[in-house]
């Protein structure tokens, strides 16, 4: 079947496609976007957490012909959505212009500019492997939208449905809470 | 496999109604995981997502009529002071992400034992509204249960929506899993007061084939706030009639030792949830308690 | 955006102790001991990095597995036909498909059958392979290959596998160890004696003994196994991986391929964790196979329910401990008794063996001994490495003999370990003497002193908050039958390959202008699996070479081995080599510099010289030439390898030997609340301290502290691959019932970091990975007896065993 909807917003067409595919499997391999994680593809450890039509929902959960004209944001998009945010409140560009030190990087591509919490995960040293770490910005990312000045409980239940099995979720609170501080310093 | 998009209720009826091993998916939290791991391959997806009539609530005079893909996170965020039960069994859902998806269509279409929401069904009092093309119905939902994962759909119903008693007292929901969030019920326990009736209602989830309601535990605890007097003079309930309520409670489970847990600490922890909930509607009945709800 | 003002907690603060002074290169900035950022963290935040199962090839197939359903079965007969005959399928190879006369791999002893031959041994071994085009084409290919089974009876435990008429997992062994295992079912054994333990035992006054049982543990990784093979024009294959050691899968892979190693070239994929995991081979093979076979790139990912039949687990294991003591607390004599389960394949059980063994008395100072360690051959999952590796079992074992001990005695658990603690100068039951500090009592004195978290954190003024109680979000309790408990915890970890291995690594180190810059490229074929080694090679090569460009080569088979990311070994082995190297390197820079400008200045042939900030410098800092002018167009290149200092075998019958080179050591205090009803747990806190010798990066170090602590917890509570006992089956393969601590699980963790040199090690480091996976999971088990009254000889513990509904 095919399937057309909007990823991170520009629109997406994915040709035969097998119904039992997942937004997932069409994210990774028919649209180019692997950054969304296939760790569990169960339902349970939230690093395929991407934003449909605003909500954070697992993409492994969400069968590829279910999102016929819907809107998703991936890590991907994530720092132009945040950016988009940022300008819609009058606090444009806020994204921009942070040099993180990582430059030596093994690998060559220009940095985009970093949403916030992108850029505090990797201040925080939140970032291990990585492999949980797209879902749980998109989670984060999502959760100091609706409450800017998150309780440690509240970080705690909204990441809840995100595992990350390196870190011991401390620098994770870390990143969280540096996020929250900027963006309150930003406003 | 043939995905099955219907614009509206009457097409998706229809198409249940020709090709009635159709699996329907909403949320997708069950379904997809069925998929996702070769488990089933349904001929037929029936996506139910593009009816918007389905994740409509209505709060009525006596009930509320709550779309079947209504997700636990609204229930949590809107129901709460009309279904906290069920506010409370929503939060309990998974994760976050899940909540999201999910709604209680879900758990009623696939009839786990350990589906969150059944014991607060249960103890609420509620009818499942189902429909084919010869007709709608509403199922009683002790009645609606039928076996592990059976349910009282014929072969060419939806369920469209779920009608619930208003909470008119207390109601509580408790779930015991090894972990802390996004755990599978070991077992669970929903308890609501109606002081309009005078009665009590359970539900007990994952400690039976099907999700149960505890009535003989209910009908004595019935006559015991009845012989005392308690529904009118407040007092505090005896701690004999707590624990033969939790014992109670305890025998009507029939439940399986399996790999979230053992038969005895099914039985022991149903009791001791029954307690404890008791124990808190009844004091908040009482009016005496500060917030001992938890967080929904 | 304004400078934040927001600062870490961190409770412990800054690293203390006495670390190792650093001159040359200390004053360029983003050397040593600085918490420099990952240089890989961009991609990672914007989903860019490639992890293996992101790989992608024009015209690729994926590649399928099909496992045995059954844990001990004869292979009657194998049908592919149908499979074969499906559209979209490619290849259906099974082992007659094999192409060479080498049908097994394995670590150290190659019994591990590519695809089954004849029988297989354990639930999900691979029997066929299918490459097809799309995923679902290759599931439904597999599952129209017909495999008729015919059952043999399961070996599950020491009983089953040593009765008299035991039927063999492998028949006509000839490892290496056949020859001393007191049974063919047993895959190694270690004794070891030292002093007299039944004699120095009439000198105690108490004595306790304890069985201990620990359950099967998952690595867990997110990042599933996967991959992506290549066929090249020359017949050779390129391989695409996520692993832990690049170099010893092409020794297991090439053999079987038939092909020489050079034309098997391996480049390393992102790696979504490994902990032990990808240690041995998982899908490499059968993904090259396929290649191979059709000519086309072959794609191949577990699914979660895959990955847990895909690697080895953490050994399930039985102790059988005495230990006596004197009424003033000295600790008289142990004995015990080890048996870890290693399953079906021997993977890594060997090794196991000789860290439970070695490491049984853990961080004390016991001269009478008697010890035994064996591997059993079963029909259970295999197991081999995990974070830790053999003495976590042991450390929760004698973690609760102390305890005992000391409750035996009267005394304080932590002043009787003190008392007991080993120190530097400390012979090893090995007879091995701990030749660099082991501040073992100092450890549990930071831990003790930390301030204890406030009690009844969950009232609030808006009444309880059930996140901060047991059972969490499954409102469980308001406050009812919560209590609190303390416990603590020690534990010894050795570092780096031990018995004799050639543990060494390979570094290549270029230094070279570009863009009028002098910039460093270090390769090696380290794998990273997210620890952080690629920070700390950039942070060597700054500090050694002066300069702050440097650039991390992809890690591939290109340059010689960089051994395993494991036994808490790559900082200090391949980091060693990158210094080495970097020294190297530095040496003929300046020899270039001499033979340039020696002649206008004294000092290149009188002073100390060093690279700071991009320039020559003497050692009282006078700035003799610019990096930019020594170099001009040449470029320096060392490639080396380097050794920490030869170990030793460990005595067959006596387990007498240098066997170790360094050992790690860490001490938690675990802070639980217990729903003594419900038998629920919540751990509120895990305070760790631990001597890291010298943080190379503070950040990272705790990350890594963190990181362990919490996979300690897990086994404390939650985590365990559940084995039908009958069968052999395993029952709770996926994240739904192998339940890993979410972020509402997981307490504060505090860290105390101590640096004490190790004069030995590179920069006097101390490999720092595993230790904190050791004391983590007694700890919490301590607290939960502390608050239970429970003896509690099993972990994880679970609800039923603190209720007594079993």
């Amino acid at each position: 079947m095919r399937v057309n909807f909007t990823v991170n917003g520009r629109p997406q067409e994915a040709d035969d496609v097998w119904e039992g595919e997942s937004l997932l499997y069409v994210l990774r391999e028919r649209l180019g976007l692997p950054g969304s994680k296939n760790a569990c593809e169960q339902g349970e450890c939230g690093s395929c957490t991407v934003r449909l039509d605003g909500v954070p929902v697992c993409s492994c959960l969400v069968a590829a012909g279910q999102v016929e004209g819907r809107e998703v944001v991936t890590v991907e998009g994530l720092a132009d959505f945040a950016k988009q945010r940022s300008c819609g409140t009058g606090a444009c560009g806020t994204a921009e212009g942070q040099d993180s030190q990582t430059g030596e990087g093994t690998g060559s591509s220009p940095r985009a500019a970093l949403s916030p919490i992108q850029q505090a995960f990797i201040d925080a040293g939140a970032v291990q492997c990585g492999f949980c770490t797209p879902g749980l910005l998109v989670a984060a990312d999502e959760m100091l939208e609706r409450n800017p000045n998150p309780s440690d409980a509240d970080i705690r239940e909204a990441l809840s449905g995100n595992l990350c099995r390196c870190t011991g979720y401390e620098k994770i609170m870390d990143a969280v809470r540096l996020a929250a501080a900027r963006q309150g310093e930003a406003v | 496999m043939d995905f099955l998009r219907p614009a509206s209720w009457e097409e998706a009826l229809a198409a249940k109604a020709e090709h009635p091993t159709a699996v329907p998916i909403a949320g997708g939290t069950d379904v997809m995981v069925e998929i996702n791991f070769d488990h089933r391959r349904p001929e037929y997806l029936l996506d139910l997502n593009r009816i918007g009539d389905l994740y409509e609530w209505e709060v009525g005079e006596e009930s509320v009529r709550l779309g079947a893909s209504v997700p636990y996170t609204q229930i949590m965020e809107n129901l709460r002071a009309e279904l906290p039960g069920l506010a409370l069994a929503s939060h309990t859902v998974a994760s976050p992400q899940i909540r999201n998806r999910g709604g209680v269509g879900g758990n009623l279409g696939t009839a786990s034992p350990a589906g969150d929401a059944h014991p607060a069904l249960l103890a609420a009092g509620a009818e499942v509204e189902v429909e084919s093309v010869r007709g709608s119905r509403r199922i009683p939902i002790d009645e609606f249960y039928t076996g592990v994962k059976r349910n009282a759909l014929a072969p060419d119903e939806l369920i469209r929506a779920v009608h619930i008693d208003k909470a008119d007292g207390p109601q509580q929901f408790s779930k015991v899993g090894t972990r802390n969030a996004m755990v599978i019920a070991v077992c669970a326990f929903g308890l609501a007061l109606h002081p309009g009736t005078r009665t009590v209602r359970t539900g007990i989830g994952s400690a039976a084939p099907t999700p149960v309601r505890a009535k003989a535990a209910e009908e004595f605890l019935n006559a015991a706030l009845e012989e005392g007097g308690f529904w009118d003079n407040g007092e505090i309930i005896t701690p004999s009639v707590a624990k033969q309520f939790a014992d109670l409670c305890s025998a009507a489970c029939n439940p399986i030792d399996d790999v979230r847990g053992t038969a005895s600490y099914r039985r022991h922890a149903v009791g001791i949830m029954a307690r404890r909930t008791l124990t808190w509607t009844w004091e908040s009945y009482r009016g005496t308690a500060a917030h001992t709800e938890g967080v929904a | 955006m304004p400078s934040p003002t927001f600062e870490f907690a961190q409770a412990g603060g800054a690293p203390t102790g006495t670390p190792t002074k650093i001159t040359q290169g200390s004053q360029t900035k983003g050397g040593i001991g600085e918490s420099t950022l990952r240089p890989d963290g961009t991609l990672k935040v914007t989903g860019e990095f490639a992890y293996s199962s992101d790989m992608w090839h024009e015209d690729m197939l994926w590649g399928q597995i099909l496992r045995s359903t059954v844990a001990h079965a004869e292979i009657v007969s194998i049908d592919t036909s149908e499979a074969l005959a499906m559209p979209g399928v490619y290849a259906v190879m099974t082992y007659d498909d094999l192409p060479t006369e080498v049908k097994n791999y394995g670590l150290e002893i190659q019994d591990t059958p590519v695809l089954a031959h004849g029988k297989v041994r354990h639930h999900g071994e691979p029997v066929a392979i299918v490459a097809a085009d799309h995923p679902e084409t290759a599931r439904r290919a597999a599952a129209k290959i017909h495999v008729e089974y015919r059952d043999l009876p399961v070996i599950t435990d020491e009983a089953s596998a040593t009765a008299p008429d035991a039927i063999l997992v492998h028949e006509g062994r000839d490892d290496h160890h056949a020859g001393h295992v007191p049974h063919p079912n047993i895959v190694h054994r270690q004794p070891i004696v030292r002093g007299n333990a039944d004699e120095a035992a009439r000198k105690a006054d108490v004595i306790v003994r304890g069985e201990y049982t620990f359950g099967m543990q998952d690595q867990a990784f997110l990042g599933p196994e996967s991959g992506l093979a290549v066929p090249e024009e020359d017949g050779g294959v390129h391989l695409y991986i996520a692993t832990q050691w690049l170099h010893s899968d092409l020794r297991q892979i090439a053999p079987v391929l038939g092909l020489p190693e050079k034309k098997v070239r391996m480049t390393l994929a992102g790696v979504g964790g490994a902990f032990g995991g990808r240690e041995d081979l998982s899908m490499q093979i059968h993904a090259c196979l396929l290649a191979l076979r059709t000519g086309k790139p072959v794609k191949i990912v577990y699914n979660r329910f895959e990955s847990f039949f895909g690697h080895v687990h953490r050994h399930p294991a039985k102790l059988y401990y005495e230990h006596g003591a004197t009424k003033d607390g000295k600790i008289t004599h142990m004995k015990c008794r080890i048996v870890l389960d290693g399953g079906a394949y021997a993977s890594a059980s060997p090794a196991v063996v000789g860290n439970a063994s070695s490491l049984s008395v853990g961080p004390y100072v016991i001269d009478d001994v008697d010890i035994e360690a064996i591997a059993l051959y079963t029909n259970n999952p295999p197991c081999g490495a995990m974070r830790g590796f053999g003495a976590v079992q042991a450390c929760f074992a004698y973690e609760a003999q102390m305890d005992k001990l000391a409750a035996k005695l009267g005394m304080d658990p932590v002043e009787f370990r003190q008392l007991n603690a080993m120190e530097q100068g400390t012979i090893m039951p090995t007879g091995q003497p701990v030749d660099s500090p082991a501040p073992v009592a100092e450890l549990l004195r930071r831990v003790k002193a930390m301030p204890l978290p406030p009690e009844r954190q969950w009232e609030s003024s808006e009444g309880a908050d059930v996140r901060q109680l047991p059972g969490g979000l499954s409102n469980t309790t308001h406050g009812e039958g919560v209590v609190r408990g303390i416990g603590y915890a020690v534990g010894i970890k050795n570092v780096g390959f031990s018995e004799g291995f050639d543990d060494y690594s390979t570094a290549k180190v270029r230094m070279e202008v570009v863009g009028g810059e002098p910039v460093a490229t270090v390769h090696t074929a380290m794998a990273e699996v997210g620890q952080g080694g690629v920070t700390v090679h950039a942070q060597i090569a700054r500090t050694e070479l002066g300069v702050t460009q440097v650039t991390i080569h992809p890690a591939d088979t290109q340059v010689g081995s960089a051994g395993s990311t494991s036994a808490s070994r790559q900082t200090y082995v391949t980091g060693g080599a990158v210094k080495n190297a970097c020294e190297l390197v530095r040496e003929r820079v300046l020899e270039i510099g001499r033979r340039k400008f020696g002649s206008y200045h004294p000092a290149w042939a009188t002073a100390e010289l060093l690279l700071e900030g991009g320039k020559v410098v003497t050692d009282g800092g006078e700035v003799l030439a610019d990096l930019v002018d020594v170099l001009e167009n040449e470029s320096v290149e060392v490639e080396e390898e380097w050794r920490h200092r030869p170990t030793e075998a460990f005595d067959l019958r006596t387990g007498q030997g240098n066997g170790h080179v360094q050992y790690s050591f860490a001490a938690h205090r675990a802070v639980v609340e217990v729903d003594t009803e419900l038998g629920l747990v919540k751990v509120i806190e895990l305070a760790c301290a631990q001597d890291v010798g010298k943080a190379l990066n503070p950040l990272s170090v705790l990350g890594q502290i963190q990181g362990g602590t919490l996979q300690g917890m897990g086994i404390a509570v939650m985590e365990e691959i559940v084995v039908d006992p009958k069968t052999a089956k395993v029952r709770n393969p996926s994240f739904t019932d192998y339940l890993l601590p979410t972020i509402l699980d997981t307490p504060i963790i505090p860290v105390d970091v101590l640096e004490l040199a190790d004069e030995h090690a590179p920069y006097g480091l101390r490999g720092i990975g595993e230790a904190p996976t050791l004391s983590s999971t007694p700890a919490v088990l301590a607290a939960i007896r502390n608050a239970t009254g429970l003896e509690l000889n099993r972990t994880p513990v679970r609800p039923e065993h603190l209720t007594g509904q079993a």
